[in-house]
């Protein structure tokens, strides 16, 4: 018998919105949480602007004792997992925990923590660092953290794939519950990396958007005239249930996760390959044995580099053929930004929330045309159409691809 | 300088406890400190009183007292040796 798997509860906290009512409206409305970033004085970067948490707080959210062991990207993590946890209802009997666990993808892991310990020692010559910064700063922090919170001995972990973390995290938590290893999952990601020392990082690869002056209409996705990637930061969890269990409790399904595919590029170490990702679409699609035709939505990795786009848009052409003429693509990082370890969380939200409503949320900030990017993006305003069997794409760094197809449940 | 007092300041501030919760008596158990807390309280005494605590005493203080002697000798430039090697279990604890 097939253990089929459904999404139980969501919890969103990103640029574009503080849980997933405010976070699928926003991007509905087709508007952009990029901004100057304020966490700190960005002034001597080359790129000022990032889709932050908007007036973050940490003290919001947890007593002060408890940040002293977490570093924000727990706490968002943190965060995301109680929404889904308390929106949807779910309860876990002691003896049911050693199949209930924890997948959190994390790109960057404890960023903050590591650039204050390196400071302290290289900036300072201190010889010795805060005692916690090992606990805080290592990348599977957040999920033991909220294994702890709610009390989850099943199989866990922390992937770390760059942009396809959560991804990942998402895929493998689907098949753990599906060839029978758990119960209940909470997955997805949590990412803060908008570091000063981050930030020059990503400089130096010079594919990121500067905005020039205009933050909110830096990240183009597909049009001609898109300049590159803006960093996010945020988190999502999405709580993954056996569907008999699901049902036996009357909890609310947003979707199914029919499935998941992945690959590697062994191409390069930062160009995307058109093959690689390709052949993890079609690992999806062959899971929940679903024809390309019966695709209507694909959320796109869709960074805004002038690579990905157009690469991106030859992998939907060589897996779909003429059917991706028909199908809307649209890419949601240019409203939340490109949330490194969270994106593919935060974009398979963004999927199964439009999929309740029946809206597809657009690319936004498309200027103009590009001819080697000239499928259906779902331009600037949103579409009222049915979603019923959608993709969700993450094409990493690395040539690490994560695919997750998620179907309307009947 | 009241070693003392300082030391139950520390404390209380790291472990976000009020001030008058900490008493020279009180042991880590008693004050609900684990061995991670304890970690954190010595690394803030180093950065307050620019020493250090080698880590074979460190693991082992489990009182407010304890540390407040062994803070004592090492401010004092008094040989800690024994503190040490009762740390690592080669010598018995002298009689109080």
């Amino acid at each position: 018998m097939v253990r089929r798997v459904v999404v139980t509860g969501v919890g969103v906290l990103a640029a574009t919105g503080r849980e997933p009512e405010s976070f699928i409206n926003n991007l509905i409305e087709g508007r952009s949480g990029i901004r100057r970033i304020q966490q700190f004085d960005p002034s001597a970067l080359s790129v000022q602007i990032a889709a932050e948490i908007p007036d973050y707080k940490g003290t919001d959210y947890f007593p002060a004792k408890r940040l002293d062991l977490i570093d924000r990207f727990t706490e968002f993590g943190l965060i995301a997992a109680k929404q889904a946890v308390e929106s949807s209802g779910l309860e876990v009997a002691d003896e049911e925990c050693p199949r209930f666990g924890v997948m959190m993808g994390a790109g960057m892991g404890g960023a903050q923590t590591y650039e204050l310990g390196y400071c302290s020692l290289f900036a300072k010559g201190a010889t010795r660092v805060h005692p916690f910064t090992i606990p805080k700063s290592m990348h599977n922090a957040a999920t033991s953290q909220i294994c702890m919170e709610y009390g989850a001995q099943g199989p866990s972990l922390a992937t770390s794939t760059a942009c396809s973390s959560a991804g990942h995290a998402i895929g493998e938590a689907f098949r753990h519950i599906k060839f029978n290893l758990a119960d209940v999952m909470l997955a997805g990601g949590s990412e803060s990396p908008i570091t000063f020392g981050i930030m020059r990082f990503w400089e130096s690869v010079r594919v990121m958007a500067t905005g020039n002056g205009d933050p909110s209409h830096a990240c183009r996705p597909f049009s001609a005239d898109r300049e590159g990637l803006v960093i996010g930061e945020g988190a999502a969890v999405l709580v993954l249930e056996e569907l008999e269990r699901a049902r036996h409790r009357g909890a609310k399904i947003y979707c199914e996760i029919a499935g998941y595919g992945l690959s590697s590029d062994a191409g390069h170490i930062t160009q995307p390959t058109v093959d690689g990702p390709a052949r993890a679409i079609r690992m999806a699609l062959d899971e929940a044995a679903t024809n390309p035709e019966d695709i209507d939505y694909i959320n796109a990795h869709g960074t805004g580099t002038r690579l990905n786009d157009a690469t991106e848009t030859q992998v939907v052409k060589k897996v779909f053929g003429a059917h991706a003429r028909n199908l809307a693509i649209s890419s949601t990082k240019s409203m939340h930004g490109h949330a490194m370890g969270a994106t593919a969380a935060l974009e398979l939200a963004a999927t199964l929330l439009a999929m309740d409503r029946g809206v597809i949320p657009p690319t936004a900030n498309y200027t103009t045309p590009d001819p080697e990017c000239d499928l259906d993006y779902v331009p600037n305003q949103a579409r009222e159409a049915p979603i019923r069997v959608a993709l969700s794409n993450s094409f990493a760094f690395g040539g690490l691809n994560a695919v997750l197809l998620v179907r309307k449940f009947q | 300088m009241d070693v003392s007092r300082k030391v139950m300041e520390i404390i209380a501030r790291e472990q976000h406890l009020d001030p008058g919760v900490v008493t020279i008596d009180s042991t880590f158990e008693q004050l609900g400190i684990d061995s991670l807390d304890g970690v954190n309280i010595l690394f803030a005494l180093e950065e307050e009183f620019k020493i250090d605590i080698p880590d074979a005493v460190a693991q082992n203080m489990k009182s407010v007292q304890q540390v407040v002697d062994s803070l004592t000798r090492v401010l004092e430039g008094k040989d800690i040796s024994d503190l040490v090697a009762m740390a690592k279990g080669e010598t018995q604890p002298a009689a109080n």
